[in-house]
This record gives structure tokens, sequence and C-alpha cells, in this order.
């Protein structure tokens, strides 16, 4: 698949091909099909349970710390099988960025947090102002650096939730990650946090391919392009947002959406 | 029997239940309390058994700094540097064994080992800690010593390293299940944000499970210097018990608490002799008291701020 999308900007951000996955005896997802276009916002919604959290975390193989997963099937990232014996995790999570339900800020300082990854991988002795320059630069990304930027030295954990969430969303960005993960982002929030986390997203889009888990119906509708409702651990439909809150072409799609089960 | 409405019939009466619940509760306290009452009574035992001496005619100068531990002389001499360096040195030794050993058993308990596996490897170290010490000091004694004279082509194994081996392994096992305690305190979201960032598992370890994990860590090697400290009979057995300071580790040493084993029992009662054996006692007590109080500040200091 790789020389088929050269430009990942224009072609497919993710590509599930027949993806099954087992946690020890349960199965949780059943030949998943599924194509991500890249630049937009996704959103996988479902009832409790649908596999679309663990669909998710495949896309970056966290699913995996788990460590009594199985699964077969392909995902690709930008053409390259995530799910191949051969391929790095650590490869892949620096190209798919992921954001947890809860603000995970690391128990560091607001601009070790945004180094973090790239500390990791660079043995390179980045200069001073460098770093100085990555830190600005995520940070204004997601809209914190005004709030944030004469306590760079502080604990991250002394954070509002909203600016925690941000953040988690910052230290994702030096390694110029193509895909975004989000799992839930703004379940901890409060509704105005959760306002603007979403405008945050809302502006990333078009730089990022973003994938976003959301229980929030409303939320789904207001902030994605696209829809992947999923059921039972198997893929329901695949359609524009608009398209699939106005006029679901399923009846269990339009059952959940309207609230009748979930 | 049901009170009518509105009367207060029955609201007052103690049952046997209550009085149970009294009995237990006061039962309880009781418990709880006797640990401060023992510790009082012996600090005021020692105390009394040696402050005689200690308030009229012990030299405090001669005792922490002089080099000749001779009481039984004429004059007697009540130099307990030797046994202060002694008991630093084997402590520091142990300390070299037993850190590297219980942060590597704590780390593959802790991150790497999974299921019945930990559970097994916890149980067989807790068992590890229950090992009687003079079977330690009959390890020191019997496999230790020819093996270190064979080694180091040394005339005698019965020295500092000796010691400090049979020490170290002997605290190893509580510093560990303290070292485990302080990692698994560290949130496993903290695990999870650095490997989903992409830090492979030795990175999460290094950049961020120990450095959270550092004050626990730090409160578990205070705690295995303390139980180093205080051990008396494996290191009476292993350490020679040489009254002279050493410049090697593989010197012959001797310890606070070896000495006033080997010597309380000879020293005729309330003589100069017997207590200043009781004073060394108050000066461990003191050594291992403010040891454990840093531990214990460590700990609380990280539940403050976390």
């Amino acid at each position: 698949m790789a020389e088929t999308h050269p430009e990942p900007a224009a072609g497919l951000a993710v590509a599930v091909r027949r993806f099954n996955l087992w946690y020890g005896d349960f199965q949780a997802l059943f030949d998943v099909d599924l194509d991500i276009e890249a630049g937009i916002v996704t959103a996988l919604i479902g009832p409790s349970g649908c596999g679309k959290s663990t669909l998710l975390r495949s896309c970056n193989r966290i699913v995996e710390r788990l460590g009594y997963v199985r699964t077969a099937g392909s995902i690709e990232v930008l053409g390259h099988d995530v799910q191949h014996p051969s391929a790095s995790r650590i490869q892949v999570r620096r190209q798919v960025g992921m954001v947890f339900q809860r603000p995970n800020p690391l128990p560091i300082s607001i601009r070790d947090n945004v180094l973090f990854s790239q500390q990791l991988h660079d043995r390179r002795r980045w200069s001073r102002s460098d770093q100085d320059a990555v830190v600005e630069r995520s940070l204004r990304e997601v809209l914190l650096w005004d709030r944030v930027k004469d306590r760079l030295h502080e604990r991250a954990v002394g954070l509002s939730l909203e600016e925690q969430q941000k953040l988690c969303i910052a230290r994702l960005l030096p390694t110029k990650p193509a895909v975004l993960l989000m799992d839930e982002p703004c379940s901890a929030l409060d509704p105005a946090a959760t306002a603007a986390v979403e405008e945050l997203i809302w502006n990333l889009r078009g730089r990022y391919s973003i994938l976003i888990v959301t229980h929030n119906m409303a939320q789904a509708r207001r902030a994605s392009d696209r829809c992947v409702f999923m059921l039972m651990g198997r893929v329901v439909e695949h359609a524009d947002t608009e398209q699939m809150f106005v006029a679901p072409a399923r009846q269990e799609t339009a059952d959940y959406i309207e609230g009748r089960f979930g | 029997m049901v009170p009518a409405p509105g009367s207060h019939q029955g609201l007052d009466r103690l049952d046997g239940a209550w009085w149970r619940d009294w009995a237990a509760r006061v039962l309880v306290s009781l418990g709880g309390i006797s640990a401060i009452l023992f510790i009082v009574a012996i600090i005021v035992f020692i105390a009394s058994q040696g402050l005689e001496f200690a308030w009229n005619r012990l030299s405090w100068a001669e005792l922490l700094t002089g080099a000749r531990w001779e009481p039984t002389a004429n004059p007697p001499r009540y130099g307990a540097w030797p046994l202060l360096a002694g008991t630093a040195w084997i402590t520091a030794v142990a300390m070299l064994v037993a850190v590297p050993l219980s942060f590597a058993a704590a780390i593959y308990i802790g991150e790497f080992a999974t299921g019945s596996r930990r559970e097994w490897l916890k149980v067989t170290i807790e068992t590890l800690a229950a090992i009687p010490s003079v079977v330690w000091g009959v390890i020191g004694l019997q496999v230790l010593n020819p093996l270190i004279q064979q080694w180091f082509d040394t005339p005698v194994g019965l020295n500092v390293l000796n010691a400090g081996v049979i020490l170290g392994l002997m605290a190893a096992p509580i510093m560990t299940t303290l070292a485990e305690d302080a990692l698994k305190a560290v949130p496993d979201t903290y695990r999870e944000a650095a490997e989903a960032l992409g830090a492979t598992r030795w990175q999460v370890i290094w950049r961020v499970v120990l450095p959270h994990a550092r004050p626990g860590l730090s409160a578990s090697v205070l705690l295995g210097i303390g139980r180093a400290f205080g051990e008396t009979i494996a290191v009476l057995m292993a350490s020679g018990h040489r009254l002279l300071p050493p410049t090697s580790v593989f010197d012959s040493a001797a310890t606070i608490t070896a000495t006033i084993a080997a010597e309380l029992g000879e020293a005729a009662v309330d003589s100069d002799h017997y207590q200043v054996l009781f004073v060394l006692g108050l000066v461990l007590f003191a050594i291992t008291f403010s040891i454990n109080l840093l531990a214990d500040g460590l700990v609380r200091g990280r539940r403050r701020r976390a």
C-alpha cells in the first residue's frame, strides 16, 4: 500500500483491513475494515463496549500493554502496517500521538513534558534555544503559550484540567506526528473546558489527521467531519457526520443516535 | 416488641452488642497504645542502667573518638571509635550489596514479572526475610569465610567484607519489598503516557518510574541501613570481632551491637563496664531512631506533595 499513498495529506491516514482483536478468549473486534481520510476529524461513536476504544488503541499498539491481546489483520498508518511484527512500536508511537480520557501529564515541569518525547529519541544535544523554540511552537499550537509562558518550570500537574489536556496534546507535536488519536479527550472536563478543547481540535484539523472516540453525540456532531458508528465489535456505518445525524443509513445507527439504546 | 410511635422506650438500652463493641474498642486501643508504652519503657530502662556512669564518670569525647576499647584493662579505656567505625564500614559494604540487588529485584517484580511468577517471587522474598540471623551467621562462618580466604588470599575470611555481604543479603529482602511498594505507588497512567509518547520499557522505568518513586526508594535504603545497624549475631559471627578501626574491607572489625552482645554477660552488674555498654545501646538507639524518622519523613513528604 505504501506506494499508493505517497502523499499522505491527500490519501488515507489510517487504513484498517480485516482487523480482529482478542482479549484472551474474548473477541473485541470482528473483521474491521475502515478508511480514515487524512487531514480531517473522524469521530468513533457507539455504545460502551462496542470496541471503539480498542480500535483506537490498536492504532498505536498501546492496547498491547495488557499483555493478553492477540490480533489478526492489519492497520496501516500512512501506508505502513503498524501491526506487522517487524514494525517498531516506538516508531509507530512517534507517528501516532495519543490523548487519553483523563489528562495525564507526567509529574515533571510543563517544559519537560513538551520536550519529553523528543529527548527520548534524539541523541543529539539540543541547544537551549532550539528547545525553547520547540516548546513555544508546540504550546502556541494548542493556544496555551500565553497562559503558561511565565511558569514553564512549574509542575504540570498544577495546571487546570483543561490546561493539562491541552498540554497533553502539545507534547505530542514535537515529533511531528501524522495522526492524533483521542480517547474521549473531554470526558473529564467541564462544559467550558470541553468547548475550549473542541475548538482546539478543530484548529488542529488539516495539519493532523484526528481520530476521536466520544460518548457525546453532540460533540461528535459539532466537532467531526466524518463519523464511524460501531456496535458489538463491528463497524456499522461510516459516513459524513451531517449525513449520519440527519439521515443514517442503518436502523441501529438511527436508534443509537436518537438515544433508544446506549 | 415494637415500641409505640413517639415513645422513647428502648433508645437508652445498652445491650450485648453495645458492650461487645465497647470491649473491642478498649482492647484494640490498648494494643495500639502499647507500642508507645513499650518504647518509652525501653528507653527508661536503658537510660536507668547507664545514666549514673554517663553523668558522673564518662568522657563523651573519649567514648565517641577514643581509639582504644579496653574495658577490662587497668585503668579501663572506653573509646568506642573502633566500634563506630566498624559499624559504619560494615553497613556501607552491606548497602553496596543490598541496594543494587534489592532495586533490581523490585524493578523486575514491579515492572516486568506478571501473574503467578510475580506472586511466587514476592512470597519467596518474604520467606528470605524470615531466615533467622544465626543461620546467616553460620553461612558467613562456614561458607563465605573459606571463600574469601581462597579468592582474596587473606589469612582470615572473617572481616568487613564477609559481614557486609551477609548483612547486605539479610537487608535486601525487606528493602526489595519496600522498594517494590514505592514502584507500585507510581500511577500507571504515567507509564501509559510515557509509553504512548514512544518511550521504551527501560526509558519508562528510568525517566518516569524511578524519579517518581525516589522518596520511597530512599526510605527503603534508610530502613535497610537501620536493619544493618541493629543486626547483632550474624555480624558477631562473620566480622571477626577485632576491636580496632578497620582500614580496608579485609580487616576484621567489631560493631556496637556485637560488642554489647559479647561483653554484657561478662560485665558485673552496675560496674562501669556494664553501664558503658548501656550507653552504647543509647547511642545505637539514637542513630536508628533518627534514621527511621528520616525515612518516615521522606515518605510523608512525598505523600503531601503528590
